[in-house]
C-alpha cells in the first residue's frame, strides 16, 4: 500500500521545540532551510520577480509632463516639496492622499490577515523577500541544506574561506543595490546614478545608501529570521487578527498521527497509523526552522513551504495532499472531532477514512464562500469607501488654489479722505505644470469697495488680471478699500475669486474687512 | 572559601553573593552587548581626541579634526551672505524706482527693510507701522514730508529736525499762546476744525478764517492743504497726527508739539536705508 523508500528522512529539528528548549538567553541555532519546490514556491517566486521588479524599475519609468515638471514617473521631490505619481501630482497640503493611502494599507492588512493568515508575512514583507533572495545566492554558492550543514561544520580551509567571501560579497552587491535603488525615488534616476558614481551626489544620497546597505545585509544575510520572531512586531498584532475563519498554515494532526517511521510495520500488526511518516521535510525547508507539527506559533509566518514539502511527499506515498494544508480553525476543529469520536478517543484515522482509503467526505475542506464573512465584508466595505472617496477626491480636486492672510496688523488703515483700507496677503497656487492668467475680483455684499495690486502699476479697479507660473505659489500684496461712511459693521465678510481666464477652474476665499467701530 | 556554587536547577555557577540564601547567579552579559560597551567607551575616548574636550587651565584642548561651532556659525553666516550677496549688490547699485519697478529685487528690499524696521523703526512707529499719536503711521496716505520712494528715502537718510544732520528736514511751528489770546485760539482752532468736520460753535468760523489767513496760511496754504517743504500738515484731510477735534487742535496751537526722527544714513548704511524705503513705499499708502 506505501512505499516509503523514497522517502528521504532529515536530520531536522526546530529551534524552538519544548524538548531542546533552552534557558531565555541562548546563543542563536543556525537554520539551513531545504530548497523547497511546488506550487507555493512557485507563487512565492513570482511575488518575489513583482516587488522586487516594481522595487528596483519603478524609478526608471519615465512621464511626460511638459517642460515645467519633472519626467520621472514616480518621483518624491523634497526640495520642492511635490511627490509626482504618474498623471497625479501632490502638493504637500494634499498630503492627505498619502495618508488615505497608508488608511487603506492598514485596512488592507486587516482584510488580508482576517481572510488569509499572515499572507503579508509569508509572501510580501521586504523581510521575506530579501531572505528568499539571500538564500537564492546562499544555495547557489553553497548547496543547498546539507552541503551548507557541512560547509558549517568543516574547518577553516581555503574552499571554505573562497565560498564565504563570494558569498558574502554577492550579498553587499545586493544590499548595495538595495540602498542604491531607494535613493532613486528622490531624484532624478538617470542624473543621480551618473553624480553617485562620479562623487558629485549629495552627501545624504551617500548616507542613505550605506545605511541601507547595512541593514539590507544584515536583516537579509545575517540575522533572517531573527528579524520576524525578535524585533518585529507584526506577529504579536497580526495574530491578534486572527480568527476561527481566518486561514493559517496547519498540521492536521488529526490525519497525521499517530506519526511513525515505521508505519507498514506497524499497519502490518494492526496498530492505528497516521500520514505523517516524521520525514522532517517540513521542518527542513521551514526558513523559520521551526516545526508546524507543534501547531500555530508565532514565528511561523506562513510562507507555505512546508506545505509544499508535505505534499511532495504526501505525492510519493500515493495520499491525499494537505496534511499540512491553509485550514480555518474552525475546519480543523471539526475534523479533529471527527477523528476523536467527539474527542473521546486519541486521534483514530481510520475514522477520517472510507473503507476503500480515502478520505471520508465528512472532513471538512477549504471553501472560499467561508472566507466572505460579516469581518471580511466589513473590512473589504471600509476599505473600498476610503478607495472609492480618494478617487473622487483626486478626480474632482481643484488645481487652482487661493489663500488670503488678513493684515492683523494694523486691521485697518485710515485713509486722509476717511477711506478705510485693509491689507491682504494673497497666496495663488497654480498646480498644474504651465503657465495661466487668472482673473482677480470682489465678490459679496460689499458696497463700494475697490481694489489695488501692490506693484501691478496699475489704478484701483474692481478686477485684476495676474500670471501665474508654472506648478508654483504666487504671493501678491492687496489692498481693499471702502469709501467714508459705507462700511455697514466693524467685520463685513466678502470674497476673493480667481478664475481661469482660459476657463474651467476657479476658487475663492472668504475675507473679512475691518473697519473701526466709529466709522458706520 | 574557593569553592564555586553551582546553582542546581540552572546549573549556572553563582557570584557567591547570598542574601536569605537566595544566590545570584553568574550569567555572563551576552557578547553583543558586552561588545558594543566595549566599542561605546573606545567611541568616547576616540571622541574626545578627535573633538575639543578636556579642561585645561585656561582654555581646552582643540582635538583633532579643528572643530569649532564658533567657527561653524561664522561659516553659515558667510555662507548666508554669499547667496544674499549678489541681491545686496544690485540693490546698492540702483536707485530707489529701479528696485521697485524689479520684482525680484524689490520682494528681496520689502523683507530686508521689514527686518531692519523691527529692529530700528518700531519703537516709535509701531510694530505695524501704525504709529500712534506724535508718531505718524506709515499705512496711510497723508504724508508730511512727501510719499514718494526718494523722498521716503531721503526722510529716513536724514532724519526730520535732528541736530546732529545738516540736510535734515527742518521746520518749527511757533507757539501762539504768545501771540494770539484764548479767544482767537479757541476761534481759529474752531475754524480748523470745520475744515473736515462738523463745527460745534458756527460764530468761531468766520473770525477763525481771518485769524487763520494772517498767522497760519503762510505755512499751512491759503487752503489749509499743507506744505511738504516744511512739514506742514494738511489741516483739511481725516488723519491728526497729534489728535483730532478742538481741543487737540487747540493745544497743538498754543504749544506744538514737534516730532523728532533721527537720520539713519549714518548709522545703517545706504544701502539698508534703501530697503527701508522700499518696505515703508511698500507698506500701501506711497505715492
Amino acid at each position: 500500500m506505501q512505499d516509503q523508500s523514497e522517502i528521504i528522512r532529515l536530520e531536522a529539528d526546530a529551534v524552538n521545540s519544548a524538548r531542546t528548549r533552552q534557558p531565555l538567553y541562548a546563543p542563536r541555532r543556525k537554520i539551513f532551510p531545504k530548497r523547497a519546490s511546488g506550487d507555493f514556491r512557485r507563487f512565492k517566486w513570482i511575488v518575489m520577480a513583482i516587488t522586487l521588479g516594481i522595487y528596483y524599475l519603478t524609478p526608471w519609468l519615465r512621464w511626460d509632463r511638459g517642460p515645467f515638471a519633472p519626467d520621472q514617473a514616480v518621483l518624491i521631490d523634497l526640495v520642492n516639496r511635490r511627490f509626482y505619481f504618474f498623471f497625479i501630482e501632490i502638493w504637500p497640503q494634499e498630503f492627505f492622499f498619502v495618508a488615505g493611502l497608508l488608511v487603506m494599507a492598514g485596512i488592507g492588512l486587516f482584510l488580508v490577515t482576517s481572510t488569509v493568515g499572515r499572507a503579508w508575512c509569508g509572501y510580501t514583507c521586504p523581510q521575506t523577500v530579501w531572505v528568499d533572495l539571500f538564500l537564492v545566492v546562499e544555495r547557489a554558492i553553497e548547496g543547498d541544506r546539507n552541503a551548507r550543514i557541512k560547509l558549517d561544520a568543516a574547518p577553516w580551509s581555503f574552499r571554505k574561506i573562497a565560498t564565504r567571501v563570494i558569498k558574502h560579497t554577492i550579498w553587499l552587491c545586493i544590499a548595495v543595490a538595495t540602498g542604491g535603488a531607494w535613493i532613486f525615488y528622490f531624484a532624478d534616476a538617470p542624473k543621480l546614478v551618473a553624480d553617485f558614481v562620479a562623487g558629485a551626489a549629495v552627501a545624504s544620497a551617500y548616507v542613505t545608501v550605506a545605511i541601507l546597505t547595512a541593514t539590507t545585509y544584515t536583516f537579509g544575510g545575517l540575522m533572517r529570521e531573527q528579524v520576524c520572531t525578535y524585533m518585529c512586531p507584526w506577529p504579536r498584532i497580526q495574530a491578534a487578527m486572527l480568527d476561527e475563519t481566518s486561514l493559517t498554515v496547519t498540521y492536521n494532526d488529526w490525519r497525521g498521527e499517530p506519526r511513525s517511521r515505521h508505519a507498514k510495520r506497524m499497519a502490518l500488526a494492526g496498530e492505528s497509523v497516521g500520514d505523517c511518516v516524521d520525514c522532517n521535510a517540513c521542518v527542513a525547508v521551514c526558513p523559520m526552522g521551526i516545526d508546524i507539527r507543534d501547531g500555530q506559533q508565532l514565528e511561523c509566518i506562513t510562507c507555505a513551504l512546508c506545505i509544499d514539502a508535505c505534499d511532495g511527499v504526501m505525492d510519493k506515498l500515493g495520499k491525499e495532499r494537505g496534511l499540512i494544508s491553509y485550514t480555518t480553525l474552525n475546519d480543523y476543529n471539526a475534523n479533529m472531532a471527527l477523528a476523536t469520536a467527539g474527542s473521546t478517543h486519541p486521534v483514530n484515522p481510520a475514522l477520517v477514512r472510507n473503507p476503500d482509503g480515502r478520505l471520508s467526505n465528512k472532513v471538512a475542506n477549504i471553501s472560499l464562500r467561508k472566507l466572505f464573512r460579516p469581518r471580511t465584508l466589513i473590512y473589504l466595505g471600509v476599505w473600498s469607501a476610503i478607495g472609492l472617496f480618494m478617487v473622487y477626491a483626486l478626480l474632482t480636486r481643484n488645481r487652482l488654489e487661493l489663500n488670503v492672510l488678513h493684515d492683523r496688523n494694523p486691521q485697518f488703515v485710515v485713509l486722509s479722505d476717511g477711506s478705510i483700507r485693509n491689507g491682504y496677503t494673497l497666496k495663488l497656487l497654480n498646480m498644474v505644470p504651465r503657465q495661466r492668467s487668472v482673473r482677480l475680483s470682489l465678490k459679496g455684499a460689499f458696497p463700494a469697495a475697490s481694489m489695488s495690486v501692490l506693484g501691478s502699476g496699475k489704478p484701483e479697479g474692481g478686477a485684476f488680471d495676474i500670471e501665474l507660473e508654472p506648478d508654483r505659489l504666487k504671493t501678491i500684496k492687496v489692498f481693499v478699500r471702502q469709501a467714508a461712511g459705507q462700511a455697514a459693521a466693524p467685520f463685513q465678510e466678502f470674497k476673493f475669486v480667481i478664475e481661469d481666464n482660459a476657463g474651467g477652474e476657479r476658487a475663492d476665499y472668504t475675507a473679512t474687512f475691518n473697519a473701526p467701530e466709529t466709522a458706520q | 572559601m574557593s569553592d564555586k556554587h553551582i546553582d542546581k536547577i540552572s546549573g549556572v555557577s553563582t557570584t557567591g553573593h547570598e542574601w536569605d540564601g537566595i544566590r545570584e547567579l553568574n550569567n555572563p552579559m551576552p557578547r553583543w552587548w558586552v561588545w558594543t560597551f566595549y566599542a561605546t567607551i573606545f567611541w568616547g575616548l576616540a571622541y574626545t581626541i578627535a573633538y575639543p574636550a578636556w579642561p585645561l587651565l585656561t582654555s581646552s584642548t582643540k582635538g583633532l579634526f579643528g572643530y569649532s561651532s564658533r567657527a561653524e556659525v561664522v561659516q553659515d553666516i558667510a555662507a548666508a551672505d554669499a547667496v544674499k550677496g549678489s541681491y545686496v549688490e544690485m540693490i546698492k547699485g540702483k536707485t530707489i524706482n529701479d528696485i521697485l519697478a524689479d520684482e525680484t529685487l524689490r520682494a528681496i528690499a520689502v523683507s530686508a527693510g521689514g527686518a531692519a524696521f523691527k529692529v530700528n523703526c518700531v519703537q516709535c512707529h509701531g510694530s505695524g507701522a501704525q504709529g500712534s499719536s506724535g508718531y505718524p503711521n506709515l499705512n496711510d496716505d497723508d504724508w508730511l514730508w512727501g510719499g514718494k520712494a526718494d523722498t521716503i528715502q531721503q526722510t529716513i537718510n536724514h532724519g526730520i529736525r535732528f541736530a546732529g544732520d545738516g540736510q535734515t528736514r527742518e521746520s518749527v511751528m511757533p507757539a501762539f499762546a504768545d501771540v494770539l489770546d484764548r479767544k482767537q485760539i479757541q476761534q481759529v482752532s474752531t475754524y480748523v476744525a470745520s475744515l473736515s468736520g462738523p463745527a460745534a460753535e458756527q460764530s468761531n468760523i468766520e473770525p477763525g478764517a481771518v485769524i487763520f489767513a494772517e498767522n497760519c496760511a503762510a505755512c499751512h496754504g491759503a487752503n489749509a492743504k499743507g506744505n511738504r517743504e516744511l512739514g506742514a500738515p494738511d489741516l483739511t484731510d481725516a488723519i491728526w497726527l497729534n489728535g483730532s477735534g478742538e481741543a487737540a487742535i487747540a493745544a497743538q496751537v498754543k504749544s506744538p508739539k514737534m516730532g523728532v526722527m533721527p537720520a539713519w544714513g549714518d548709522r545703517l548704511g545706504e544701502t539698508s536705508v534703501k530697503e527701508l524705503a522700499v518696505f515703508v513705499h511698500s507698506l500701501g499708502g506711497s505715492e
